[in-house]
């Protein structure tokens, strides 16, 4: 019951939230007291991405028991499909008015567009390719990870690595995705200026759906049968596999439905914050990712959303009023919640959760059946 | 990596499980030399031998977990267990009980069985599937059987050890298997629990055939099976408890020399 309930305040708070602060914004004169100023509403729009990549990471490591240290690699590169999409945008309206190739290419002294970049002139072709992409890396990653049966500490190195060389590849000019500097000076999308009021609203009302959708979607997934097995899979892999299940199966299916979503998160993010580049590939974002979820509570779905939400509200205020002191606060928070919080804020609520990873409360259970022995 | 369709042993009368000549061997030490033995179907057999016999590496045979240097395994008339993994091996209807209890602790004791019944095991199903009336049933018949029908909604992790024992041999007789192996099934357990063990298991034999690998000998004296005693990974012995119990070969390997 408490767990329904707690999807209802989920998606009241997402879409609700979204759509009044949308209303504040759009609606309300700038000198009135109710007025959300503009930077705000890219602030939560950006809260909301995070949220989708947090959502995506919980997939994995709260069901799954996949420790990802590299999804920032699918958010970077559903990002980057956006970004080629909106350079081409940009047309003849670029600082060398080539109408074909973007700036940084016509500097580079490239003549033709790489037939990587053909198609993405065009919004109906970008859009799957932001969830293609991440979708056909993570198949590609984890069909030899998960059949290889590379798990645990093992897989969360290499999921760091492959964030780690997407990076340094990214870096290199001649890669043709704009090299140190990355993708920047969008002008707008489908059609849209994104330089006005509405548009920041309206990008930031759409994340909040996709981030419900997102929501929704995990949570059909994760109270399946499918979602079971997931779990079973997480805290006793080989028994599963006496019991004729393929857990490298079924760890592919939710590892690349969690790439797309991250992707998907990674797309809406760029033209909220108007420039990718290859740091979105550096390793401490994906740790930090997974810190929103540690945070929130992992294995919850709402407890990633909230622990993004919130750390990202921190962080957006202790790097303006303390720079220096963020990653030891991150790193002093992280200890702290796993020593002492180790079922995040959610559960701090939550009485107790059936789907809880279990090495989150082995306290209490192994309490209870002591208990239960001595008493008989 | 496809199933091997379901055959019937029982029409031919033959063997349902022939291991013949299985050697496994691990940094040159021969945990299995030669092995052979034959499970008629429906039959009970309890394996015993001293730590090191090869008891442990048998099962893995078996299931799928080790494959063999040398040797055929052979189940039902002519499936060829040695070239398949592990579900695959499952799904043919070979359930194995390890010696520690392993339910999926978070999951309810129904979700516990709703996992374990026999049927599609893919993805693409466990996404849409829907309790049947059909599996409901089932689950209500198994629940009995264990004992478990007012605790059926907690977590496993909740349940006392006994109870989760059960669970997991409730766990595997949803699978609906043909061939149940059974690891040492009574260590820890009280006199009592012992005797209620062997007969559940005798209960079972009435429907599968099973194979019990077990220490204690007054368990195995209890179930009253035909006995393999396994030695340096070949049997060196076979027979009624108490021909064996008087073989001076086996006296030998248990007293030490």
């Amino acid at each position: 019951m408490l767990r329904d309930k707690l999807t209802i305040v989920t998606l009241g708070c997402i879409l609700g939230g979204a759509l009044l602060l949308a209303a504040l914004n759009l609606l309300t004169p700038g000198a009135s007291a109710a007025h959300v100023p503009d930077f705000v509403i890219s602030l939560v729009g950006k809260y909301l991405c995070y949220a989708i990549l947090a959502l995506a990471i919980d997939l994995v490591w709260g069901y799954a028991g996949i420790l990802t240290l590299g999804h920032g690699a699918f958010f970077a590169l559903g990002g980057y499909c956006m970004g080629m999409y909106m350079m081409r945008e940009i047309g003849a309206r670029g600082v060398y008015a080539n109408p074909i190739l973007p700036d940084f290419m016509v500097f580079i002294g490239w003549k033709e567009l790489p037939w990587y970049w053909q198609g993405f002139n065009h919004f109906w072709f970008a859009l799957p390719m932001m969830m293609l992409v991440p979708g056909v890396l993570a198949l590609a990653f984890g069909w030899f990870a998960f059949r290889s049966r590379v798990s645990g500490v093992y897989l969360s190195i290499i999921t760091q690595a492959l964030t780690y060389a997407l990076m340094l590849a990214f870096f290199r000019n001649d890669m043709g995705f704009g090299g140190n500097n990355g993708m920047t000076d969008f002008k707008d999308i489908a059609g849209i200026p994104l330089n006005s009021e509405t548009s920041s609203a309206g990008l930031m009302v759409i994340s909040a759906l996709v981030l419900a959708a997102a929501f929704l979607i995990a949570r059909g997934m994760t109270r399946s049968r499918f979602g079971k097995v997931l779990i079973a899979v997480r805290d006793a892999e080989s028994r599963t596999r006496f019991l004729g299940y393929r857990p490298e199966s079924y760890k592919l299916v939710v590892w690349v439905v969690s790439a797309v979503i991250a992707g998907i998160g990674g797309a809406l993010y760029v033209p909220q914050v108007g420039i990718i580049n290859p740091s979105e590939f550096a390793p401490g974002n994906s740790i930090e990712a997974v810190i929103w979820v540690a945070v929130g509570g992992r294995g919850t779905l709402t407890g990633a959303i909230l622990g993004a939400v919130l750390v990202n509200l921190g962080k957006t205020w202790l790097t303006s009023a303390l720079p220096e002191v963020w990653l030891f606060a991150i790193g002093g928070l992280f200890i702290l919640v796993t020593l002492f919080l180790p079922r995040g804020i959610i559960g701090l609520f939550a009485a107790r959760s059936a789907t809880a990873p279990a090495e989150a409360q082995p306290g209490a259970a192994a309490a209870k059946s002591a208990a239960r022995e001595i008493a008989g | 990596m496809s199933d091997a369709p379901e055959t019937s042993s029982e029409l031919s009368g033959n063997s349902l499980l022939y291991l013949d000549g299985v050697t496994v061997s691990f940094d040159g030490f021969k945990a299995l030399n030669a092995l052979s033995l034959i499970l008629e179907p429906g039959e009970m057999r309890a394996v015993i031998g001293p730590n090191g016999a090869g008891k442990t590496t048998m099962m893995d045979v078996i299931t799928g977990r080790t494959r063999p240097d040398t040797g055929r395994v052979v189940f039902g008339d002519d499936i060829d267990l040695t070239r398949l993994d592990e579900p695959a091996i499952a799904r043919l209807g070979i359930g194995r009980k390890f010696q520690r209890p392993t339910v999926f602790e978070p999951l309810s004791v129904h979700d516990n069985l709703l996992l374990s019944l026999a049927g599609d095991r893919s993805p693409r199903f466990a996404l849409w599937a829907k309790e049947t009336p059909t599996e409901r049933d089932r689950l209500e018949e198994l629940l009995a059987t264990i004992r478990l029908v007012d605790d059926r909604d907690r977590p496993a992790a909740d349940l006392s050890h006994g109870q989760k024992q059960w669970l997991e041999i409730g766990m595997l007789l949803a699978q609906e298997p043909r061939l149940l192996l059974v690891d040492e099934p009574v260590a820890g357990m009280s006199d009592a629990e012992t005797e209620e063990t062997a007969e559940l298991l005798r209960e079972i034999n009435r429907t599968r055939s099973v194979v019990v690998v077990e220490h204690d000998m007054a368990f195995v004296r209890a179930l009253g099976v035909k006995v393999t005693v396994l030695h340096e990974g070949s049997v060196l012995a076979e027979g009624s408890i108490d021909a064996i119990q008087s073989d001076p070969r086996v006296v030998e390997v248990y007293l030490g020399r």
